[in-house]
């Protein structure tokens, strides 16, 4: 568990990134992911977990104040996992996988409350931030920035404590095969992304037809190779 | 309407280029204090601080106080394009417009600012950029090749566009709703949504192969069955989120396995 700290800083950057700041996305799922992965000594196995969870999370539009999975933080924890388990044992893609979701749930609902929190100290400042307070705008802003900072880093940190044992338990008796194990996830991404990209791209005009036709690149570049 | 166009013709304040400098590094932070009640309100103001310190007083000046108090309060605007909107603000106030056009227009920048952002970069560049890096994995290239192309690809167009907007907002002033007429703005949503539709079609199906690796045989089987689970997502739109219903799934796999 020499790895936890570094994760812990890796993940608190990364959350941050998700909106506060510089959102540059390297806190996207293929970013993240692959970088836990490296962190653990596995870029292979945290980029496959990055792709697939990137795959899932083009299905989230970070609209303004609607609620979203905070994926920065939680491919660290799904890519760190995956890479720390190996490669070639079955189950272990499905395992990061699966942690990284439950993260992402958990983590769009701490934003939730960091962004409540945010409010109510704003709140709290309204008469010096009405009279035009200097201090009062710069602390409130960094504030926010280190409460952000501090909740990705405990996110981070408490999940991969707590899903890491209980992913390799269950990798210990993962009884199904390697090929059905991946099979299934990939069809599962594959379906969520799918699916995601009909429902932003199908309003512009000829958008299906655009589609249509990648995909038949797509499958012609797969039957030469 | 001649009140609010005539302090863009007026005489451009002088601003250093440290200061640009200092706006443009606080503008990749606005949403530090993003907040259910004042959204991304305090982080303008906390973006345009740097420029309200040339108000006549400095920062103990009511001039800087009274500006101070207008920007930090309740605004919302997409972060990138906030950008336009910290230009256009800086310039007002070292112009020395009334309170009251200010406010007005600062009001009126919301809708506009956040409907063309959300729409160009959520929805257009975000996921247009997403799905070259998993092109780039399904034609084979390794981990540094896929994040470095989906870094500097999408950071090309994240940055320019905050860039411009600084720079319109601030050489047009009030005058800067004109510049969201430009055609990238307005033409750009529906030919990204095109090229990432096209690109979606590409990526896809190469993406899942490659994730298979040696088990390509299943990759048949794979493709038929997410395209039948896509269709049962488009038709449940709006009352399952995809990620959910992945974790739900995928959960329910990995106990099958177990218990099995």
């Amino acid at each position: 568990m020499r790895e936890i700290l570094p994760l812990a800083l890796l993940g608190g950057v990364l959350g941050l990134d998700v909106v506060c700041f510089p959102q540059m996305m390297v806190s996207r799922p293929l970013v993240a992911a692959t970088l836990a992965g490296a962190f653990v000594g596995d870029p292979a196995m945290g980029i496959f977990v990055g792709v697939t969870l990137e795959l899932i999370a083009l299905a989230t539009l970070p609209f303004g104040a609607s609620r979203y999975p905070e994926w920065g933080s939680a491919a660290v924890v799904g890519g760190a996992i995956a890479g720390a388990l190996h490669t070639e044992r079955a189950g272990a893609l499905s395992i990061g996988v699966l942690a990284a979701l439950a993260t992402a749930w958990v983590g769009g609902w701490t934003l939730v409350k960091l962004r409540q929190w945010v409010a109510w100290l704003a709140r709290r400042r309204r008469p010096a931030l009405d009279a035009g307070s200097r201090g009062a705008v710069m602390s409130l802003q960094l504030a926010g920035l280190t409460a952000d900072a501090v909740r990705a880093a405990a996110l981070t940190t408490v999940a991969y404590v707590l899903l890491f044992p209980v992913g390799e338990a269950t990798l210990g008796v993962w009884s199904l095969s390697e090929p059905l194990s991946r099979g299934f996830v990939v069809s599962v991404a594959a379906a969520v992304a799918g699916a995601a990209a009909w429902t932003i791209f199908h309003s512009a005009r000829g958008a299906r037809w655009y589609f249509a036709g990648g995909l038949l690149v797509g499958l012609f570049i797969l039957l030469v190779r | 309407m001649t009140a609010a166009a005539a302090p863009s013709r007026a005489a451009v304040p002088n601003v250093s280029a440290l200061t640009w400098v200092n706006i443009f590094t606080r503008l990749l932070a606005i949403q530090g204090s993003w907040n259910y009640e004042t959204l991304i309100g305090n982080g303008v103001g906390f973006c345009v601080e740097p420029a309200l310190r040339l108000l006549p007083g400095g920062v103990h000046g009511p001039a800087f106080k009274a500006a101070m108090a207008r920007q930090s309060a309740y605004f919302n605007a997409h972060p990138y394009l906030a950008s336009v909107a910290v230009g256009a603000l800086a310039r007002a106030e070292l112009s020395g417009v009334p309170a009251n056009h200010i406010e007005r227009f600062r009001t009126a920048l919301c809708g506009p600012l956040g409907s063309v952002g959300d729409r160009l970069v959520w929805a257009g560049w975000l996921p247009f950029c997403s799905l070259i890096g998993l092109l780039c994995f399904g034609l084979g290239a390794g981990p540094a090749a896929v994040l470095i192309t989906f870094f500097v690809l999408y950071n090309a167009g994240h940055l320019t566009l905050r860039v411009w907007g600084l720079h319109v907002g601030w050489t047009r002033g009030l005058g800067v709703a004109s510049a969201l007429g430009n055609p990238v703005l307005r033409y750009g949503p529906t030919h990204l949504a095109r090229a990432a539709a096209a690109t979606a079609g590409v990526a896809v199906p190469l993406t899942a192969a490659r994730l298979l690796g040696h088990h390509v045989a299943l990759l048949g089987v794979v493709l038929g069955a997410s395209a039948l689970a896509a269709v049962v997502l488009v038709r449940l739109h709006g009352r399952v989120e995809g990620y959910k219903a992945a974790l739900v799934l995928i959960a329910l796999f990995a106990l099958v396995s177990v218990i099995r």
